[in-house]
């Protein structure tokens, strides 16, 4: 399983904080169109960064099972 | 040794901040402290959240400490954000940079402010007297007309 954390307005619209899905070997943007298309946040996801174990990655980057998938959306600190 | 780089949930001091820095090498402590603004173009605030992913932010916060050192390899950094509920003037961020003089103390304190607008996951929530917002890109490059991020923006 992969641990999908998602944070600010991303989780607002989704209603969770969190997500486990069966995404072993699927790369970011897979994850994206397959788990993440049924909520209404193409826009919050296209500006969002994201990170793997806590390391900041891209859309290609493939995940293993037990990862840890985070979306940042833009930030706002300080 | 206690953390030079932390979220917490509980109200920041900059003395405790500094203490962490001062070392009888330094001839120059800068610190820089961002605090919760009541008024954003006109538009009045009653109070701000903040969240973030924890974990990570504290390791972007030490990031931001390895690349001042990298810059001045004398230099010492501390840095701690606040998460949670904060009222109008209570602080949100404090940092703390000591270095032999003073010029790099000056450039490493701005650089850190502004490493933490690009890359430390932190979010802060805006609660106006008519509505919410988790605000975006704060690195005061884009303006906003309505003094918030429309939806383009976010």
């Amino acid at each position: 399983m992969v641990q999908l954390l998602f944070f600010a307005q991303l989780q607002e619209k989704i209603g969770q904080k969190q997500l486990e899905v069966e995404a072993n070997g699927k790369t970011v943007k897979e994850i994206k169109d397959v788990f993440l298309a049924k909520y209404d946040i193409a826009s919050l996801l296209e500006d969002a960064m994201v990170a793997i174990n806590e390391e900041y990655a891209t859309e290609t980057d493939i995940v293993q099972s037990g990862d840890v998938v985070a979306f940042i959306p833009p930030v706002s600190g300080g | 040794m206690e953390k030079h780089f932390w979220i917490t949930t509980s109200p920041l001091d900059v003395q405790s901040c500094m203490d962490k820095v001062v070392r009888r090498e330094a001839g120059a402590i800068c610190t820089f402290t961002g605090i919760a603004r009541e008024f954003t173009q006109g538009k009045k605030t009653l109070y701000l959240e903040y969240d973030a992913y924890i974990p990570m932010a504290e390791k972007q916060l030490a990031r931001i400490g390895h690349e001042i050192q990298e810059m001045y390899p004398d230099a010492e950094v501390a840095i701690g954000h606040r998460i949670g509920k904060l009222d109008i003037s209570e602080i949100a961020v404090v940092i703390a940079v000591s270095t032999p003089h003073r010029k790099a103390a000056f450039h490493a304190c701005e650089y850190a402010i502004e490493r933490i607008k690009e890359i430390v996951p932190i979010w802060k929530k805006e609660n106006w007297e008519d509505g919410t917002e988790w605000i975006g890109d704060q690195r005061e490059t884009t303006s906003y007309p309505e003094g918030k991020p429309m939806k383009g923006d976010m």
